[in-house]
C-alpha cells in the first residue's frame, strides 16, 4: 500500500536523482547476472511483510502470560524466539531484557544501526540517526523525555549499545488493567518503541 | 577508526524525530537498495560492508540519508571487488565485452536465506581471561582501521556481566584478515565513569566487547 502510495508520487513528480541511480544500478546487476530481478522482489517483500515489530510483540505477550516461557526467554533469548519461528539474520544471538518499576532498559547502536530484524524488522529512521546514537548514551532521561518517557530520578536506567552481533530485545513492563487479556489482546498492546525501550507502555 | 560514525556522546546533531511504525521503506529505491546489498555476490562480509560505510567521507556521511549511504558503500563494494566498471556504472549498460554471470541467490532461496540463523560464535581452544564480576578497563587504542570499541568507551572502567563466548572479530574480519574468533563480553560501564558527576549516579551503559580491547582493572 505503502508502494501505491509512493508509485502514485511519482507519477506526479520526475523521480529523485537517487532513485534514477539506484534504478540503474539494478538494471546493470540484472543484465550482468549478478542479481536475479526477481530475488530482490522477495527480499523487499520478505522486510515489508513477514518481519517487524508484530513478531516481537508475540514474544513479549508470550512472556507475560507463560511464566516458564519468561525463564527461557531471559535464559536463552535466541532458542525461546525460534519456538516461535522467529530466527535469522539479525537475530543470531539474542538476549531479552527486562524491564520493571525500578529499572529501564534502553537500546541503541551508537556504531552504526544493529537491530534485532526477526522480532522488530527494520529499524525506524530515528534508531539509525544520528541525534539519538549520539545522545541515548550521554543522556538517556533526556532522550526518552522527548519520546514523551519521563523516568522517576529513582529509576536506573541501563543503556545497551549493540557493538557486537548481539541483539537486545526489550521486555516492557505488563501494563495496568490487562488482567485477563488474552495472548492476541495483549501483543496489540506492545509496541515497536516500548520494546525499544524508548517508551514504557 | 575515529570517524563520524563513532557518534556516542556527541552533542549538536540535531533533534530526535520519533515516528509511528510505518512500512519500513519510505521510498521505493530504498527497499531495492536494501535488497541489492543483501542479494549482490560483491558484499564481502558484515564487518566489510559496516566498514565501508564508515569510510564515507564525514560532511557526506553527515548529510547523506541512511539508504543513500548503504547505497554508495555498495557501488564502492562492487567497484572494489571487480564485479563492475567504472564506466558501466556510469552508464548502466554492461560493458559487452564483460562476461556474463549467474545470480548466486534466486528468488525461492530468499526466505531461507533470511531466516538461516548463522551464527558469529566459534569454538576457540584458550580460555577466557575474564569472568563475570571482573573489573576491566578498556584499552586506550585509535585504530585507523575498523573497530567496534567506540571513542567514548576508551580507557573507562568496568565491570564483566555476561560472558557470551568467542565471536569473529570485526577488526580482523572487516579487513579480510581472517574471523580471529576472540571472546566476548557484556560490560557495565556506570555513566559517571563515562561522563563524569553530572550523570546520574543510577544509570550505566553496556557494551559488548572483545577480550582484545580489555585489561584487568
Amino acid at each position: 500500500m505503502a508502494h501505491d502510495h509512493h508509485d502514485h508520487d511519482h507519477e506526479q513528480a520526475p523521480p529523485s536523482d537517487i532513485a534514477l541511480r539506484v534504478k540503474a544500478l539494478e538494471s546493470l546487476l540484472v543484465e550482468k547476472g549478478l542479481v536475479d530481478a526477481a530475488a530482490l522482489d522477495a527480499i523487499v517483500d520478505y522486510y515489508e511483510n513477514r518481519v517487524g515489530p508484530r513478531n516481537g510483540a508475540r514474544v513479549v505477550a508470550k512472556a507475560w502470560t507463560d511464566p516458564a516461557y519468561r525463564v527461557r526467554l531471559l535464559s536463552d533469548a535466541t532458542a525461546a524466539i525460534a519456538e516461535l519461528d522467529f530466527s535469522g539474520r539479525q537475530g543470531e544471538h539474542m538476549v531479552a531484557v527486562e524491564n520493571g518499576p525500578d529499572v529501564h532498559n534502553v537500546v541503541v547502536c551508537t556504531l552504526c544501526s544493529c537491530y534485532p530484524w526477526p522480532v522488530l524488522g527494520l529499524p525506524p529512521v530515528w534508531y539509525k540517526s544520528a541525534p539519538y546514537r549520539s545522545r541515548v548514551v550521554i543522556d538517556p532521561r533526556g532522550v526518552l523525555a522527548e519520546f514523551g518517557t519521563v523516568l522517576p530520578e529513582e529509576t536506573e536506567v541501563r543503556v545497551w549499545d549493540s557493538t557486537a552481533e548481539v541483539r537486545y530485545l526489550v521486555i516492557p513492563e505488563r501494563p495496568a488493567g490487562t488482567e485477563g487479556m488474552t495472548e492476541a489482546e495483549l501483543a496489540a498492546h506492545v509496541t515497536r518503541d516500548g520494546m525499544i525501550g524508548t517508551t514504557r507502555l | 577508526m575515529n570517524g563520524v560514525h563513532d557518534m556516542g556522546g556527541m552533542h549538536g546533531l540535531g533533534p530526535v524525530a520519533p515516528e509511528g511504525e510505518a512500512a519500513p521503506f519510505h521510498e521505493v529505491w530504498e527497499g531495492r537498495v536494501h535488497a541489492l546489498t543483501l542479494a549482490s555476490p560483491s558484499r564481502g562480509n558484515i564487518d566489510s560492508g559496516r566498514h565501508q560505510r564508515e569510510l564515507i567521507p564525514g560532511a557526506d556521511y553527515l548529510r547523506m540519508s541512511y539508504y543513500e549511504k548503504w547505497f554508495t558503500s555498495l557501488v564502492a563494494m562492487l567497484l572494489k571487488g571487480a564485479m563492475v566498471t567504472e564506466q558501466e556504472v556510469h552508464t548502466g549498460r554492461r560493458d559487452p565485452a564483460s562476461p556474463k554471470s549467474t545470480p548466486h541467490l534466486l528468488a525461492a532461496a530468499v526466505t531461507a536465506v533470511q531466516t538461516r540463523p548463522a551464527s558469529y560464535e566459534r569454538e576457540v581452544t584458550v580460555a577466557p581471561q575474564f569472568q563475570p564480576g571482573d573489573s576491566v578497563r578498556t584499552l586506550n587504542i585509535n585504530p585507523t582501521g575498523h573497530t567496534r570499541l567506540p571513542r567514548y568507551a576508551r580507557g573507562r572502567t568496568g565491570v564483566v556481566e555476561r560472558h557470551y563466548g568467542a565471536h569473529v572479530l570485526p577488526d580482523s574480519h572487516a579487513h579480510g584478515m581472517g574471523e580471529a574468533p576472540t571472546w566476548l563480553y557484556s560490560v557495565r560501564f556506570e555513566a559517571r565513569e563515562l561522563w563524569g558527576p553530572e550523570a546520574n549516579s543510577r544509570d550505566s551503559v553496556r557494551l559488548d566487547l572483545w577480550e582484545t580491547y580489555l585489561e584487568r582493572a
